[in-house]
């Protein structure tokens, strides 16, 4: 595999766990525009403990997780009291005020940048990533998936029958945020240098746009939505300026005829099936 | 009589200046099918929403077998064993009926259990979801999305869920609403069922006739106040009752 195509994999791998940060969270129905907020905080941690502590990445990434998981449910606690547009508009907020702490933050370089992260391969950024995809559709098929969807379709309802949409909401937000970290720490020693400008707003907006094109009602959604991201803009090379704008034209026509994304469960449904029967 | 299942003392609740509920006070006895009925606005539905959990009241206790429910959430009071249908059915759109059967009942365990596919887990759950679908006749439709079933059996998922749930008591918030004489029936005659197996069941519904046939007590609530109550062929006949649904005879 040649570089070029090595690195488009490295960043499929990681705008997949961004993603799923967004459509764990949206899978109990909120809106997160700030989770590249979550990925600095993974990318920045991360770094730092393996850049001045001297600690191996897989340890440091599950440290990085864990905090960021801990600032999630911290964030998910006032998100409660949002929804729709305006839940979104505070999350954006956070992801702003995150980027800029990382500015102000001499520790970590400020507006320079930090760097001094050893280089991983592509196999191991799909190893996190592959790896979180394979847990979370085997956890879109258990108890506590249902118990989230339940939340999304009607919180009050929700609430009657029996479930803690308080915990539900704010778990979301952790598991989302941990996710989120992940993607961070595996772009930070991806790229070898990280600035705040790398988890800006685009980069929010890039994983929502992912979870939302591939179909933000199954995990698997945000793998095509990543990859159609990542190598579409590439393929469409030959016709140079023009690209970004076919690009653009390509999604709003994929949301105009499939709202709900590429994939959703009738169409996995009716694939599995033909296959049953031939 | 033994201490009711559900006692309310002095509840009342008010919205601004108006008095949905003033100073209810009412018990239902377990294994006792009770009507609430009333003219539309008297404070029913809302009744069912301070029972359950979704507005708080004033002032004024909620017990149910002793146990004070005021201000608790509502999935507390759900795990205490009340469960409820909606008068505007409230399914889940993106589930299908077996996922709603699922869904409601109290999980009894552990999180990285809950968390592993459902067929890998707990067995007793899927039992229970298959007894309640086939008591309410929805075996064929288990694996259609509920919300794209006919209006009536839409009600009948909803009465499955709260049921999965092993409820003490059942609170329906107009079962029969919209349905034809045919399908009425057979939901008395479900709720007859189920009162044979010993559930307590409390009922909001404006078809008399219903009511009447089903019902071992009444309730009857005017602008938030209790005018009346007693077994319904008192109620039907008493002059209040009369006056608070055709208008009084000045």
């Amino acid at each position: 595999m040649s570089t070029y195509y090595a690195s488009l994999f490295a960043e499929a791998g990681i705008l997949l766990l961004g993603a799923l940060s967004v459509y764990i969270i949206l899978a109990t129905g909120q809106l997160s525009l700030g989770n590249a907020a979550f990925m600095a905080i993974g990318a920045y941690l991360s770094s730092y403990l393996t850049v001045e502590l001297g600690m191996p990445l897989t340890p440091a990434l599950t440290v990085s997780a864990i905090a960021a998981g801990i600032i999630g449910v911290i964030v998910g606690f006032p998100a409660l009291r949002l929804k729709g547009i305006y839940l979104a508009m505070a999350t954006l907020g956070f992801g702003e005020m995150m980027r800029s702490f990382f500015i102000n933050f001499p520790a970590m370089g400020g507006s320079g940048g930090f760097h001094g992260m050893a280089h991983i391969s592509v196999g191991y950024i799909w190893a996190w990533a592959g790896g979180i995809l394979v847990v979370l559709i085997l956890v879109e098929r258990s108890r506590v998936w249902l118990e989230m969807q339940a939340v999304h379709d009607d919180e009050t309802a929700a609430g009657l029958v029996g479930l803690n949409t308080v915990a539900i909401k704010v778990g979301a937000f952790g598991i989302g945020a941990a996710v989120a970290a992940i993607s961070g720490g595996l772009f930070a020693h991806h790229h070898v240098y990280i600035e705040p400008a790398n988890f800006g707003f685009e980069r929010s907006i890039d994983f929502v746009l992912a979870t939302i094109l591939g179909g933000s009602t199954l995990g698997l959604g945000s793998l095509i939505g990543a990859i159609l991201l990542v190598f579409l803009p590439e393929f469409l090379r030959p016709i140079a300026d023009w690209r970004l704008a076919a690009f653009g034209t390509l999604l709003i026509l994929v949301l105009l005829v499939r709202r709900q994304g590429i994939v959703d469960r009738t169409l996995l449904r009716g694939l599995t099936f033909r296959k049953a029967a031939s | 009589m033994s201490a009711p299942l559900l006692q309310l003392s002095e509840v009342t609740k008010s919205f601004g200046g108006i008095h949905a509920l003033s100073a209810v006070t009412s018990g239902v006895p377990e294994g006792k099918i009770v009507g609430i009925i009333g003219p539309n606005g008297a404070g029913k539905t809302t009744l069912f929403n301070v029972i359950t959990g979704a507005y708080r009241a004033d002032s004024g206790t909620v017990r149910l077998n002793g146990t004070a429910l005021n201000g608790l959430p509502p999935h507390q009071i759900a795990r205490e064993g009340i469960a409820r249908t909606f008068q505007n059915i409230r399914l889940f759109p993106s589930m299908t009926v077996w996922e709603h059967l699922l869904v409601a009942q109290p999980h009894r365990e552990s999180w990285w259990r809950r968390l592993l596919p459902v067929g890998w887990g707990d067995p007793a759950a899927q039992v229970r979801a298959v007894e309640v679908m086939e008591f309410f006749g929805l075996t064929d439709l288990r694996d259609r999305p509920a919300k794209s079933l006919p209006y009536g059996m839409q009600r009948r998922v909803e009465m499955a869920r709260a049921l999965t749930a092993r409820p003490k008591l059942l609170l329906l918030d107009e079962p029969v609403a919209g349905m034809n004489h045919d399908e009425a029936e057979e939901i008395r005659q479900l709720m007859l069922k189920l009162r044979a197996t010993g559930l307590t069941i409390l009922l909001i519904e404006h078809d008399m006739n219903f009511v009447m046939r089903l019902c071992d007590y009444l309730y009857v609530l005017d602008f938030g106040v209790l005018i009346a109550e007693g077994a319904p062929s008192e109620v039907r006949t008493n002059p209040r009752v009369l006056d608070a649904y055709l208008g009084k005879d000045e």
